[in-house]
C-alpha cells in the first residue's frame, strides 16, 4: 500500500507555543482517522499539510511530494472540507461548486457538469440552485463535500464531517465517506472526535494528543489479527500472583480496576490454563469474556499513556498493549 | 461521475493553466458586480465624458458640422496635454465612484463566510487571490480610464495625422500610466480596508473617509501654515501632481501670499511667500508608501486561518 501521507519530524510553532512536535510516521489507509482531544493538534496538522501554516522543523509529504516545496501540486491533489461553515455567499450553490471547480484547475466547459454532478452525488441535486446561505447546517455540510470533490482529488480531508449533524443526515455522510473510501479513487483523512464516525468509515487511525502522536494503529489489521483477547473479573485470592502467573505464560496483560484483567491469549494457551492458575492462587473467575479491542480502548489508552512529554510515539499495532518507558504493560490500558 | 449515477469518480480531464488561474475570480466576482442596477446605471454614466471628449476631437476636424452648428474652431477646447489631463481627472473621479460600490465587499465577504479556506486549499496562493480580486477593479477602471482614453488618443491621432501622433506620442504612456497608478493605488487601498471591516457599508464609508478626511485636514494646514505641504497627506492632490507631472504641466509654485508685519521699530514690513507645492518625486514616493503599506496590511489579513499569538 503506497504512502499517503508521512510526517518527517513535523513541528509546528505558534508564537513559542509548540503546537505539533516532531511527528513522525507513514499513513497508508483508504480512510485514515485523526483522534484527539480537542486542542491535541488535530485541525492544526490538516492545515499544516495543506499549506496553512509554514513547518517550524521538518516537513511531511503527501503522495511523495513535500508540503512546503511543492505545495501547488499538493493542493491540486487534495480535497478540503473545513470544520466551520464556509462558503460564498449570495450565490447558488451549483455556481459555488462550479467556481471551486476552475479555482481547482477544471476548464470552464466541465466545472458546470462536474459541479452537478457532486451536488447529485451528496443529495443536494434538488436544492442546487439555492444560494448557499439559505441551506440548514445539514445541508451547508453536504455542500462543503461537495465541493471538497468536486475536482476529484485522491486525497479527501475531512474536518469534522458530521459536526451537528441530526441522525439521518450523519448516517447519510457517514455513508457518502464510506462510499468514497470503497469506489478506490481517493484515500480519506477524517478529523473527527466521534470515535464511533472513525470506527465506521476508517481502516487507520491517527491519535494526537498534546501535539505529538499517541498512537497510529491499523484498523484493519487489527479486525484481522487472530488474537484472542479476554476479559476477565475476578474475586478473592492472590490477584497479584495470578497476572504474575498469567504474565509467565506468555500472555501479555493488563489490569482494570480491582477486579478485571484484560489478557491477550497466546496459541499454546488455553482457557484451562487460566482456570488451573486460578485454583493455584484461590482466585475465583466470576467472569470471562472474549473481546475484541474497540476503537475507544484503543484511544482512552493513547490518552492515558501518550507519553507527550517524552516524544514517544507508541505503536498499537501488535499486541494492543501499550508499553511504557521500561517495557512494562500499564495498568488499566487495554 | 455522472449525475444519473450518483457515484464519486476522479476527474481525468485536461486542466487549465496554472498561471491564469486567478483570473477566474475576476470572471465570477465581475458576473455578479453586473447584477447590481445602481452599478450599471454608474457604469453607462462613466461613458459620458468620453462621449462627449470624442465629439469634441471630431467637430475639432469636421469643418461642415461647426458651420453647421455656427462654432468656431478656437472656441472649443484645444486637443493637446490639458485635454488629455482634463479627461484623466474627470474619469478617475469617476473610478473612485465605481471603487467605492464594488470593492468594499471582496475580501470582506469572503472573510466573514470563512471562505478564504476554500480558495487557499485550492493550488491557488495568496498573492494569486489578491491577484485576482484586484483585477476585478483593474479590469473594472480600466474600461472607464485608460482604455476611453487611449482610444480617443488614437481616434485625435487618426483625424490629425502623423505629425500630431509623432508629436504627442508620449501621451500614450502619459494617459496609460497616470491611470493605471490610480487604479493600482485605489484598488490596493480598497482591498486593505475590504480585509480589515466586514460590513459593506462601514468599508465604504472608510473608503471615502481616506480620500476626503486626509484631503480636508492637508487644505486646514495648508491655510494655516501657508504652505502646500498640506497636499502630501490628501491621495487627490498627491495624485493630481503625478499626473501633471506625467503630462509636463507640473508647476511647484501654485500662488503667493503677501503678508505685512507690524514692527514697533521699523513701522510695517512687507514680505512675500510663495506657495511651493512638495516635489514630484515626493509624491511618487508618497503613492509608494501607501501601496506598500497596502500590501503589506493585506499579507498580514488574507490568510486562510488567523492565528491568535
Amino acid at each position: 500500500m503506497t504512502n499517503v501521507i508521512e510526517l518527517e519530524q513535523l513541528s509546528v510553532t505558534f508564537g513559542r507555543r509548540p503546537i505539533l512536535k516532531s511527528l513522525n510516521g507513514a499513513l497508508g489507509g483508504r480512510a485514515i482517522g485523526l483522534l484527539g482531544p480537542n486542542g491535541a493538534g488535530k485541525t492544526s496538522l490538516i492545515h499544516t499539510l495543506l499549506g496553512f501554516h509554514p513547518p517550524t522543523s521538518g516537513t511531511a509529504r503527501i503522495f511523495g511530494q513535500d508540503i512546503t516545496t511543492d505545495a501547488k501540486q499538493v493542493r491540486a491533489t487534495v480535497g478540503y472540507m473545513p470544520e466551520r461553515d464556509s462558503f460564498i455567499a449570495k450565490t447558488s450553490c451549483v455556481h459555488f461548486v462550479r467556481l471551486m471547480a476552475e479555482l481547482s484547475g477544471i476548464p470552464a466547459s466541465h466545472a458546470l457538469e462536474r459541479a452537478h454532478e457532486a451536488l447529485f452525488f451528496v443529495g443536494l441535486g434538488e436544492a442546487r440552485y439555492r444560494p448557499v446561505d439559505s441551506y440548514s447546517l445539514g445541508m451547508k455540510q453536504l455542500a462543503k463535500l461537495a465541493q471538497a470533490i468536486v475536482h476529484g482529488p485522491k486525497l479527501i480531508i475531512l474536518d469534522e464531517p458530521t459536526n451537528g449533524l441530526d441522525p439521518p443526515t450523519r448516517s447519510r455522510m457517514i455513508s457518502l465517506i464510506r462510499q468514497i473510501r470503497d469506489g478506490g479513487r481517493a484515500r480519506i483523512l477524517l478529523s473527527s472526535h466521534l470515535l464511533r464516525d472513525v470506527e465506521e468509515c476508517c481502516d487507520e487511525i491517527l491519535v494526537l494528543k498534546d501535539g505529538q502522536i499517541a498512537a497510529n494503529c491499523n484498523l484493519e489489521e487489527e479486525r484481522k489479527a487472530n488474537r484472542k483477547f479476554i476479559e476477565l473479573e475476578t474475586r478473592g485470592g492472590d490477584r497479584a500472583a495470578f497476572v504474575e502467573a498469567i504474565g509467565g505464560l506468555g500472555c501479555e496483560y493488563a489490569l482494570s480496576g480491582e477486579r478485571r484483567i484484560k489478557l491477550i491469549m497466546q496459541e499454546t494457551v488455553e482457557i484451562s490454563d487460566l482456570y488451573h492458575l486460578a485454583l493455584e492462587h484461590s482466585v475465583q473467575i466470576r467472569r470471562l469474556n472474549f473481546k475484541r479491542d474497540s476503537l475507544e480502548d484503543i484511544f482512552l489508552k493513547a490518552m492515558e499513556n501518550g507519553n507527550a512529554g517524552e516524544g514517544m510515539n507508541v505503536s498499537v499495532n501488535n499486541g494492543n498493549q501499550i508499553k511504557n518507558g521500561n517495557g512494562r504493560a500499564n495498568d488499566g490500558g487495554l | 461521475m455522472a449525475v444519473y449515477e450518483h457515484l464519486y469518480g476522479a476527474y481525468e480531464g485536461e486542466s487549465h493553466s496554472a498561471l491564469s488561474r486567478f483570473l477566474v475570480i475576476p470572471r465570477y466576482a465581475l458576473r455578479e458586480v453586473f447584477k447590481s442596477k445602481l452599478l450599471v446605471t454608474i457604469f453607462i454614466l462613466c461613458f459620458i465624458y468620453p462621449l462627449v471628449a470624442m465629439i469634441l476631437v471630431y467637430l475639432h476636424h469636421n469643418a461642415n458640422a461647426l458651420a453647421l452648428l455656427q462654432i468656431n474652431v478656437r472656441e472649443l477646447l484645444p486637443i493637446d496635454a490639458s485635454f488629455f489631463l482634463t479627461f484623466v481627472q474627470v474619469q478617475c473621479a469617476f473610478a473612485f465612484i465605481l471603487t467605492v460600490l464594488v470593492a468594499p465587499p471582496l475580501i470582506s465577504r469572503d472573510l466573514s463566510n470563512n471562505a478564504l479556506p476554500l480558495y487557499l486549499c485550492r493550488p491557488l496562493s495568496r498573492a494569486e487571490y489578491v491577484l485576482g480580486k484586484m483585477a476585478v477593479i483593474v479590469f473594472l477602471l480600466s474600461s472607464v480610464t485608460w482604455i476611453p482614453g487611449l482610444l480617443i488618443f488614437f481616434f485625435q491621432a487618426s483625424l490629425a495625422g502623423f505629425a500630431w501622433l509623432s508629436a504627442n506620442l508620449w501621451m500614450i504612456w502619459a494617459i496609460f500610466s497616470g491611470c493605471m497608478v490610480w487604479i493600482i493605488l485605489l484598488s490596493l487601498l480598497a482591498l486593505a480596508v475590504s480585509s480589515f471591516l466586514k460590513w459593506r457599508v462601514v468599508a465604504s464609508g472608510a473608503l471615502l473617509g481616506l480620500f476626503f478626511v486626509p484631503s480636508a485636514f492637508g487644505e486646514i494646514v495648508n491655510n494655516l501654515f501657508l504652505t502646500r505641504n498640506g497636499h502630501l497627506i490628501s491621495l487627490w492632490a498627491t495624485m493630481n501632481s503625478i499626473w501633471r507631472g506625467l503630462f509636463g504641466l507640473f508647476v511647484r509654485q501654485t500662488g503667493q501670499i503677501r503678508g505685512k508685519i507690524t514692527n514697533p521699530i521699523y513701522d510695517e514690513q512687507f514680505f512675500n511667500v510663495a506657495l511651493l507645492e512638495p516635489p514630484l518625486w515626493v509624491s511618487w514616493l508618497f503613492i509608494a508608501l501607501i501601496c506598500a503599506l497596502c500590501v503589506w496590511l493585506l499579507s498580514r489579513k488574507v490568510r486562510a486561518y488567523e492565528v491568535i499569538k
